[in-house]
């Protein structure tokens, strides 16, 4: 093993996937460290799930390849499967059996120590907040509680990898906070987590994150290293009458994208452009429409429609 | 040993969900009493007092005395009498009798003239069995005087019924209805059992475990050949204790063949499951297997007796040999090691179709 693969959990080198004539995952390259939390952003039918059943070797990648933990992928992914815990979008335990049954299911089903059994179920329900419910069948709790279950049963065995693929969707906000809370005390304790999303906040806080857009990867880096640069001026404007607002600012030559949120739009336009803020209050100026235009510092939806933008878009 | 632990694991898992579930429960052992009390009351191929109506035209001493022998017989039940044969037609058609018996005028002439027959009988041809039955009437001797003694009549094939001299069905359809509620009861069972877990998603997970698809596979087959055991063991018991249908050769025997039989059946409902998407499918998939089961496997009708086509497809099916199976040890006395062809062909599709849906389960995902 290369050091450099010591340094990373996944590499992956050229990964597509193709189903039929639809290309689902495009000459993906990906650099995901060890004992860090890697976040897949991206919108639905991205190649988000994709690109995670290629990695723990569930689908044969059409081209390219990857190393998962130091294991070849495709390759022989058995080993790998010990080492990986992986945590499904839909609730994937069995709903007519109990949270202990649940765990105690995959604990055998995955060798765990027998001796230790025991007391690894019971630390797990306390961890995950289930302490109180271990005999409620699984079908019968709420959505935060199931995604609670799922979690504690992808890393009872320890794995050194945790794949979760849109773990949140079907989760309240608590829960969500709640959730990554305890990714977060995962990382701490080493385990590198790939997880998917579609919810910017989430995004927010991984350590390094891939925007994927149809199938392709458009961006990757930290958070902050991706606000940084989007190679775009942000332009806030505050508007009484936003839909007026939007009409008048999407003439301005270069204005590549105008995104409503309330009463606010953001505007972005290329940063070649020198004067972003006056071109914005001018065209307001002369649709009559009274408003503020401020220049704003990036966020990561704005980073986001930034590198999702389509070519003609900024050709403008 | 962790293979069998794992597989232990889903066994435990399979065993414990299907306690919980109750409709499957009660299927269990529901669906093959149910299915004995129905065929084994309701189907008689042995027809009885068939529902006749007589048009006497000739109204003779003689055509009186044929009609009161008529009357007598097991066969026929006289329920009323018209004037003409076009009565009788209609009356058939109104299905208020399965047979007309047309007596003609010159029915006395006829009788001594071997050239041509002296009585019509219509049959409600719509129904093969009552045709079958009505056929008996053609051996019906005609005399000429009450008193004289009973013409001697040769017979030069003489047919005894071995085996079920009585002639009674239970002891033909039991055996029979043996493999047909195994055949829905197991397919259906497993098939539906595997897209489920697909459905809820279940089977994502566990392709995402160190469970590798033949533990996975063996591990819910296992519980299924319990339950067959235990609905042979109830159909079986119904059997002889209502319908008092014997088991003539060795019980060890039959259950070896059941074994078998199951195993073909739960590996075609594997290969069902890696096909259907939903469990609806999956129904229907099974639905498409049972009706040629019972209609193409000799259940209902004789093998022999189908077109070659027909026997060629009844061949493939697996309760066509269960049955020769069954009622050569159930009802013939024979031991399983005599009916080695059928244990063979059974042995065959099951490693065929265990092969198939093993290939077929690994790329389930892809």
């Amino acid at each position: 093993m290369s050091e450099e693969s010591k340094a990373y959990a996944i590499e992956a080198r050229g990964l597509s996937k193709h189903f039929g004539s639809l290309v689902a995952v495009d000459h993906l390259d990906l650099r995901v460290p060890r004992g860090r939390i890697y976040g897949f952003l991206g919108p639905n039918g991205s190649g988000k799930s994709t690109t995670i059943r290629m990695l723990c070797g569930l689908l044969t990648p059409t081209e390219g390849n990857a190393t998962v933990l130091g294991v070849d992928v495709p390759g022989d992914t058995k080993a790998l499967k010990s080492r990986i815990g992986y945590m499904t979008q839909k609730f994937s335990l069995f709903g007519d059996m109990t949270n202990y049954e649940n765990l105690q299911f995959i604990a055998e089903i995955y060798s765990y120590p027998r001796a230790d059994r025991k007391n690894r179920i019971e630390d797990l329900l306390v961890r995950y907040d289930l302490a109180d419910r271990p005999n409620q069948l699984a079908g019968t709790m709420s959505g935060g509680q199931k995604q609670r279950l799922a979690l504690a049963c992808a890393v009872l065995h320890k794995p050194d990898l945790l794949l979760l693929d849109e773990p949140t969707s079907a989760v309240d906000p608590q829960s969500r906070r709640d959730f990554w809370a305890k990714l977060f005390d995962l990382a701490d304790r080493g385990t590198t987590i790939l997880v998917s999303t579609h919810y910017m906040d989430e995004a927010e806080r991984c350590h390094r994150l891939a925007i994927l857009d149809r199938g392709a990867k458009v961006a990757d880096g930290t958070p902050q290293e991706l606000k940084a640069n989007t190679g775009m001026h942000v332009v806030e404007v505050l508007a009484d009458n936003p839909f007026a607002a939007q009409a008048a600012v999407s003439e301005v030559p270069s204005v590549a994208s105008v995104t409503q949120l309330g009463v606010r739009l953001r505007i972005l336009l290329p940063d070649s452009v020198a004067d972003p803020v006056e071109r914005v209050r001018r065209a307001l100026d002369a649709a009559g429409i009274d408003a503020t235009a401020e220049l704003s510092a990036p966020g990561l939806e704005d980073v986001f429609v930034a590198v999702t933008l389509k070519p003609e878009q900024l050709a403008a | 040993m962790n293979s069998l632990s794992r597989l232990a694991a889903i066994i435990r898992k399979e065993v414990r969900q299907l306690r919980r579930d109750r409709l499957t429960f009660g299927m269990v052992v529901g669906l093959p009493i149910i299915q004995m009390l129905l065929f084994g009351y309701a189907i008689n191929t042995d027809v009885r007092n068939l529902k006749t109506a007589v048009a006497n035209e000739a109204g003779s001493h003689l055509s009186r005395q044929f009609v009161a022998e008529l009357g007598k017989s097991q066969v026929a039940s006289i329920v009323t009498y018209v004037a003409t044969a076009a009565e009788l037609e209609e009356q058939l058609r109104q299905g208020r009798v399965s047979i007309g018996i047309h007596l003609p005028r010159d029915f006395d002439r006829r009788v001594v003239d071997a050239d041509r027959s002296a009585v019509q009988v219509l049959v409600d041809g719509s129904d093969p069995t009552i045709l079958g039955v009505a056929n008996q009437l053609r051996s019906m001797p005609v005399r000429f005087d009450s008193t004289a003694p009973e013409p001697r009549r040769v017979d030069n094939i003489e047919v005894r019924p071995y085996y079920n001299p009585e002639r009674r069905t239970p002891v033909n359809i039991v055996p029979g209805l043996m493999g047909v509620i195994l055949t829905m009861t197991m397919m259906l069972f497993t098939a539906v059992a595997i897209v489920r877990e697909r459905e809820r998603g279940n089977l994502e997970l566990l392709i995402n475990t160190p469970v590798s698809s033949a533990e996975l596979m063996i591990g819910k087959v296992v519980p299924y050949i319990l339950i067959g055991m235990l609905q042979l063991a109830l159909i079986l018991a119904v059997g002889e204790v209502l319908f008092n249908v014997p088991i003539r050769g060795r019980i060890l025997d039959l259950y070896l063949a059941a074994m078998l039989f199951i195993a073909a059946n739960l590996a075609l409902g594997l290969v069902i499951s890696t096909v259907a998407k939903t469990q609806f499918q999956a129904m229907q998939m099974t639905v498409f297997v049972l009706l040629p089961s019972i209609l193409l496997s000799g259940f209902m009708f004789p093998f022999d007796g189908m077109p070659r086509f027909a026997q060629i497809l009844g061949e493939i099916l697996p309760n066509t040999h269960f049955i020769r199976l069954t009622r050569g040890i159930m009802l013939r006395e024979a031991s399983i090691v005599e009916l080695y062809p059928a244990v063979i062909s059974l042995a065959t599709f099951t490693v065929a179709a265990m092969t198939l849906a093993a290939l077929r389960f690994t790329k389930s995902l892809d």
